[in-house]
């Protein structure tokens, strides 16, 4: 049977007939569906960790128990589970360990541009990079054969435009694979110092051992053509090349890492000029060139962004295409926002207002930073709000910590924020933190989190209890206060700030696209309007300015109501 | 073939791009379709390609390539003008939703977009398919209402659309938008 799959669900369906047991991840656009797709599957155990570095270790303990196991995460998440990734390259598995890893070249929902492939290099790890929704299903059966036969973890490289494409996919059956038996190994799973230096040695060889694998892969695909152009590529960068260049000769890798040095020697043997074309870092033709051989590469492309046929095209045969129409005026750009009836959006409303420094953090809130909220000063990355602030204080003084603050999500504080918290509390900081606790992890497409209590299923859980776990690091002021309240809301913040002490306040109000935000009917401005225009501060787009005066559309509407609190006059009223 | 579904985040072009993915299977073309997923979707820009043929291999649309675009709101159909090749169709429903710089007061909102489109020489099929959404009984169906406009608009037969249809719909909501889609149809 075929199927239209994504990308992404077509690595959770090879997963399937993989035989797969364990799935631990944390969400990351363009990674989240695989795992929501895994957990449609209940031959498969499924989690939401709390963050990537949990995720991978959680997967690494399933694998070194002798099940088959995968993580799944954006390209920045495999930073945080960089320090587990280095060291599992060492122990190696004993059931099968496939660790994707989503990038997102042009930066569609990405705070960096970063390339992941890097990691297969430093880690020593063997990488596979499929082109469509066809290879995703095919190259995840094949990891797995690959981590088991080598002993290694085996990293899945996506792009977005692989990730979040849908192409045909042929379904088979589950391969059921018996977890294998437990073995107390200390030599092999033990890292201290005597067992890693032996250990070190057994990645070199396997490295090699890759490499004469990678020589005669299926993997790898070569399509010759015409001789006068060669291209070695991989991944998506295949696809646009092959659109724009049918009738040249091409080595499509599908294991990138490590290089099949003998079979790209042979291919750049066979053609005029070679080029290697591949999206951001020159981390193919960097190898290549290190080989001896002659290619061209960034001389040509860009490192930047995604790469696009009609580049390729200009680039190899000069050729231009030319858009038919034109838009001859600058338009208005349509940027995400805030969505009509956003907790987050009474927390910027005030925060706007009182003028304050506010470190700030990634989740559907970082949109806080969009005018007319425009309140985020900073952002790095998830859970850096926090310590941020934190080093804010220690430089600037305690006065800054009167005028400033660090926001964050509940998922985000439970992935990284906690620990800065506990620093800032240890080393005396006075800063005041607030969580948005939206009840959800909103970014990324709705994922439950052990703030929300329930599971990646749906089923309750034991829920984290933020105020609880604040008081127990140690922070003494914690309040709980509702952002729609702007009026006490306000009022929580300026006794935060003038405490002498870390303080948290939790804004608690559900996410409005979930069933408790319970809102209905819609909002309508009356004639008291005085057109002083404080509702446009909000930054709603359910509310515009028209030529008499601010006007709400019921069809974005959702009546949730905090703009009839902010009106001074009483003229917005809830239908 | 090269299909455009342009919109606001939110509109349902998800299932519009669905619908259209599973009409190019039953024509037994090979079938690619792109999304965009995350930060886009609050209420930005949204842009979904389908492209289907003997052989397909970008599964993304570049200037000048759209065969057709369907778009869930005029000033995104403006934008997506370039897209579109000489001589293809700009299905539009006539709905406007203002962007925030609109909104806060720093630009205007175009105006007269269809007109200036038609113009330009653009063969434009203007509908309101919030009207016909309602009348089919579920204002949700906006997005099977304009599929219904394309599909008299396209190549492929009715038959096949109707199954694509079945195949993309959830059972529960599928008379409500076959209502939607022939009401498109006949448009
Ligand atoms: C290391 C890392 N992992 C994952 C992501 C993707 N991501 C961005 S925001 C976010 C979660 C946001 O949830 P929350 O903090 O609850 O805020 P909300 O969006 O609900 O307002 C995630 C998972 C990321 N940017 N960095």
């Amino acid at each position: 049977m075929k199927k239209l799959m994504l990308g992404n669900e077509a690595i959770a369906r090879g997963a399937y007939e993989a035989g797969v047991n364990v799935a631990s991840s944390y969400p990351g656009t363009p990674s989240t569906e695989i795992t929501e797709f895994v957990a449609k599957y209940d031959e498969i155990y499924s989690e939401w960790a709390p963050n990537e570095k949990v995720a991978v270790e959680v997967a690494s303990g399933a694998a070194i128990a002798g099940g088959r196991a995968l993580s799944a995460m954006k390209h920045v998440g495999l930073n945080v589970a960089a320090d587990p990734l280095f060291t599992m390259s060492y122990i190696g598995v004993n059931g099968g360990l496939v660790l994707c890893v989503a990038d997102d070249p042009g930066m569609h929902s990405s705070q960096n541009e970063q390339d992941s492939r890097n990691y297969a290099i430093a880690a020593k790890l063997p990488m596979l990079e499929p082109a469509d929704s066809g290879e995703c299903r095919d190259f995840m059966k094949a990891a797995y054969d690959i981590s088991e036969q080598f002993d290694t973890p085996v990293l899945m490289r996506l792009t977005t435009r692989v990730a979040h494409s849908q192409s045909e996919v042929e379904l088979f059956p589950r391969q059921e694979v018996p977890v294998k038996a437990y073995k107390k190994d200390v030599a092999k799973n033990v890292m201290v110092p005597a067992n890693a230096r032996p250990k070190h040695v057994i990645v070199e060889k396997r490295m090699a051992d890759l490499v004469a694998f990678n020589n005669t892969s299926a993997l790898n695909k070569l399509e010759m053509n015409d001789t006068k152009v060669g291209i070695i590529t991989a991944g998506i960068a295949y696809q646009y090349a092959r659109e724009a260049c049918p009738s040249a000769s091409f080595l499509k890798l599908g294991m990138i890492h490590p290089l099949p040095e003998q079979l790209i020697r042979d291919f750049v043997s066979k053609v005029d000029v070679c080029y290697v074309i591949e999206e951001l870092d020159p981390v193919l033709e960097r190898q290549i060139k290190a080989m001896g051989l002659a290619v061209r590469g960034k001389e040509e492309f860009t490192l930047l962004g995604e790469y696009s046929a009609s580049m390729i095209r200009e680039k190899l045969c000069g050729s231009t295409s030319e858009a038919s129409y034109s838009v001859d005026e600058t338009i208005p750009v349509r940027p995400p926002v805030m969505c009509p009836g956003c907790s987050h959006r009474g927390v910027f409303y005030v925060l706007n207002k009182l003028k304050l420094a506010v470190s700030g953090d990634i989740g559907c809130y970082s949109l806080g930073c969009a005018k007319p909220l425009d309140s985020i000063d900073s952002i790095i990355c998830m859970g850096a709000s926090i310590s941020g602030l934190h080093g804010m204080e220690k430089a600037q003084g305690r006065e800054f910590a009167k005028k400033s603050v660090a926001v964050l999500g509940d998922s985000t504080f439970l992935h990284s924020g906690i620990t800065g918290l506990i620093d800032m509390v240890y080393n005396k900081g006075t800063s005041t933190v607030i969580i948005l606790d939206n009840s959800i992890t909103g970014m990324t497409g709705h994922q439950n989190n052990p703030a929300n209590g329930f599971t990646i299923k749906g089923e309750p859980a034991k829920q984290v209890d933020l105020e609880k776990l604040c008081h127990a690091v140690g922070v003494d002021l914690v309040t709980v206060a509702d952002p729609f309240d702007v009026e006490n809301f306000e009022k929580v913040v300026k006794e935060h700030l003038a405490a002498e002490e870390p303080s948290v306040i939790i804004a608690q109000r559900p996410c409005a696209l979930l069933k408790i935000a319970g809102y209905t009917g819609c909002c309508e401005i009356t004639s008291d309007c005085k057109n002083c225009k404080m509702c446009m501060r909000l930054g709603c787009p359910a509310i515009s300015m028209t030529e008499n005066g601010p006007k709400i559309d019921a069809t974005l509407c959702n009546g949730c109501g905090l703009c009839t609190n902010v009106c001074k006059f009483g003229a917005i009223v809830q239908k | 073939m090269n299909i455009m579904i342009v919109g606001v985040g939110g509109q349902g072009t998800l299932l519009a791009s669905r619908i259209l993915g599973a009409a190019a299977l039953r024509a037994g073309k090979q079938v690619k379709l792109s999304e965009v997923h995350g930060m886009s979707q609050r209420g930005g820009s949204v842009v979904t390609y389908v492209k289907y043929g003997d052989r397909v291999a970008s599964p993304v649309i570049e200037q000048g390539e759209a065969d057709m675009i369907i778009a869930f709101e005029e000033l995104e159909a403006y934008r997506s003008l370039p897209y579109l090749k000489k001589g293809g169709v700009m299905i539009v429903n006539t709905q406007k939703t203002n962007p925030m710089p609109v909104i806060t007061g720093a630009m205007e909102y175009p105006a007269d977009i269809l007109e200036t489109m038609k113009e330009k020489g653009v063969n434009v099929v203007a509908c309101d398919a919030l009207a016909l959404a309602k009348e089919a009984g579920n204002i949700k169906s906006v997005n099977v209402a304009l599929i219904g406009v394309m599909a008299k608009n396209s190549p492929l037969s009715k038959e096949i659309w109707e199954g694509a249809l079945e195949d993309a719909v959830p059972a529960k909501f599928l008379e409500v938008n076959q209502k939607a889609f022939a009401l498109g149809y006949n448009h």
